[in-house]
């Protein structure tokens, strides 16, 4: 049985926000399927190497510390030339298109 | 004096001090490098952005230094080539997406900053695969790189770009990133130099990211010593990025001329080696190996049995990673924006923006991330490949106890044919195999060409790997191992790339 299905794929599509194509959700489903169990080995891993230990999670190399500043006033971004870049602008603010639903 | 030889083929170190006792000006530096690239860059494509204006501009200012009698900095002039990942003000930046085409960042990178405050000349923005992810540039969606020393071949990736511009003589200096190998296995298949720091040593700021845990970014060059200056300019903690490292740059200047392996133990990964491994690729290493026991190395063999997982447990953190970080790329502040018509909504609009902007790896990379990070998989997944990563620090602690640094060869073939592993993602992720490791425990790692693979005459890497915030190590014995076969070969390795 494969790990993944087109189904599947479809979901994880749309909670990615891609708009994939039929012919994209098949090939990306058989692709997946071979990734997902090449990787799977993590697991086997775990068990080989930890000898039973309980191994905890690293999710980063380094301690990871908050970093803050002073809470005093600095130049920041020009507006304009900021939102020269985007796709659309109104008001010295992004354009956006609309956000809630018809109903 | 004038400057005696090619301007293109001299190393960064030599064109700072010809340039400093004005044996020639930036100008005419600048010049020299901009007409290569304009006559080979088309059969080469390692650039995406030509900024020669602003590189010219540079140069002016640094003679017009000089002319003040103002003190040169030790890059001051040199050309560089950037790999379009970092953000540069008003110039193109595209991490080679069609999702960022035309976007011009509003703020440098601090890696940008520093080199502009070192006087060194950016040349352009160079080719990479789509947004880091990728071992061959053949995922930019702006075409593919070829490799100087083969056009027909891949000139390694994602750095393609910058090292296809080193060994095609048309930047002395270049910047990359490298996430699980992105600079240094495009070093070793194009016969250059390519480091990438510790973990927090080079600021990521302005570096878009890919995977925040794992990218870095780093020098490459032609020589060691060139990367050791480039290193130098580039690190340094940075208030901008919180994981930056808050300590002094190890001198890696100081190592790179020392250049002497005299007393030091090394350690031969013993995973990195056998079935899988090109012919060429093994002999030249083991040679390489005898050389620095030659020069006064002691060498091991290091077990690290947990470096068989690391290509496993990379596929699954990178990719999570970039699930999360690449939702910035949502059609509203920036960039690409698609079916905007009034009537979708602002989710169709993102859905439609994300599927027209981003190539199938990126894609690949999303949809396998959003898997393993999903409830139900995530401790199988995402939760064992953390754990996974645990297990290789502590082969690298345990490693580091007994030895100054490991060595393996950078990657298990020579430059594949363009084309030859596009539909196959895993023929694809072996290219990283052995560079893994390293980014996964946030230590240093380097890429040295020590010759030419018998079977094809390519490029073959030797990977040099030091502790966190031993950067030194690397230049040490890469300018030692360096300076022991340019002797044996009569001349840098570099210098039998075809003309092209």
């Amino acid at each position: 049985m494969p790990a993944i299905t087109r189904e599947e794929v479809a979901h994880l599509a749309r909670l990615s926000r891609l708009d994939l194509s039929e012919d994209e959700l098949v090939h990306y489903a058989e692709q997946l399927d071979v990734i997902l169990g090449s990787v799977a080995r993590v697991s086997e891993a775990v068990q080989q190497l930890g000898q039973g230990q309980d191994i905890p999670p690293t999710s980063h190399a380094l301690p990871l510390v908050n970093v803050t500043r002073p809470d005093v006033e600095r130049p920041c971004l020009d507006p304009a030339e900021v939102l020269a870049q985007a796709p659309a602008a109104q008001d010295q603010r992004f354009r956006v298109p609309r956000i809630l639903g018809e109903d | 004096m004038a400057f005696d030889g090619d301007l293109t083929k001299s190393t960064a170190a030599a064109l700072a001090a010809a340039i400093k006792a004005g044996d020639v000006s930036a100008t005419e530096v600048a010049q020299a490098h901009l007409d290569r690239i304009a006559k080979v860059d088309e059969k080469v494509h390692a650039f995406l952005h030509v900024d020669a204006d602003g590189a010219l501009a540079k140069a002016a200012e640094v003679d017009a230094k000089r002319a003040r009698g103002e003190q040169l900095g030790p890059l001051a002039g040199v050309p560089l080539a950037l790999k379009d990942v970092f953000t540069m003000k008003g110039v193109p930046t595209t991490c080679g997406s069609k999702i960022l085409e035309g976007w011009r960042p509003p703020y440098d990178a601090t890696v940008t900053r520093k080199l502009r405050e070192a006087d060194v000349v950016i040349l352009g923005k160079t080719n990479m695969d789509e947004f880091a992810m990728g071992s061959s540039t053949e995922n930019s969606a702006y075409g593919v790189t070829r490799n100087p020393w083969d056009l027909t071949r891949i000139p390694g990736g994602s750095g393609g770009g910058s090292s296809a511009s080193l060994a095609a003589y048309e930047a002395p200096l270049a910047i990359g990133t490298d996430t699980g190998g992105s600079i240094r296995q495009p070093a070793s298949v194009t016969g250059t130099v390519g480091v990438k720091p510790t973990y927090g040593g080079v600021s990521r700021y302005g570096l878009v990211a890919f995977s925040s845990s794992l990218d870095q970014g780093g020098p490459c060059a032609r020589t060691v010593l060139d990367a050791a200056l480039l290193h130098a300019a580039i690190a340094g903690h940075d208030p901008l990025d919180s994981t930056s490292i808050d300590q002094p740059v190890p001198d890696v200047v100081g190592a790179a001329k020392l250049a002497d392996v005299k007393g030091m133990k090394v350690g031969v990964v013993k995973q990195f080696d056998g079935e899988g491994y090109q012919d060429g690729v093994r002999s030249r290493f083991h040679e390489a190996v005898d050389q620095l026991r030659g020069l006064g190395a002691t060498v091991v063999e290091v077990d690290c049995p947990s470096f068989d997982y690391a290509l496993a447990a990379y596929y699954l953190i990178a990719p999570s990673e970039c699930s999360s970080n690449l939702a910035r790329f949502d059609a509203m502040r920036y960039g690409l924006r698609i079916g905007d018509d009034g009537v979708n909504g602002v989710e169709e609009v993102m859905a439609l923006t994300r599927e027209a902007g981003f190539g199938p790896e990126v894609k690949r990379r999303i949809m396998l991330g959003t898997y393993a990070l999903s409830s139900g998989y995530y401790d199988a997944y995402y939760g064992s490949a953390q754990q996974v990563r645990t297990l290789i620090m502590r082969d690298f602690d345990r490693a580091f106890a007994d030895v100054d640094v490991l060595v393996s060869p950078t990657t298990p073939t020579t430059a594949f044919k363009i084309g030859e592993r596009v539909d196959d993602p895993m023929a694809m992720y072996l290219a990283d195999l052995c560079t893994i490791p390293t980014n996964l425990a946030g230590n240093a790692g380097m890429s040295i060409p020590v010759g030419l693979a018998p079977e094809d005459g390519l490029p073959v890497g030797l990977q040099i790997i030091a502790p966190s915030m031993a950067d030194d190590r690397l230049y040490r014995v890469g300018a030692a191992l360096e300076a022991a076969l340019n002797t044996t070969w009569g001349h840098p390795l570099i210098e039998e790339v075809p003309s092209l």
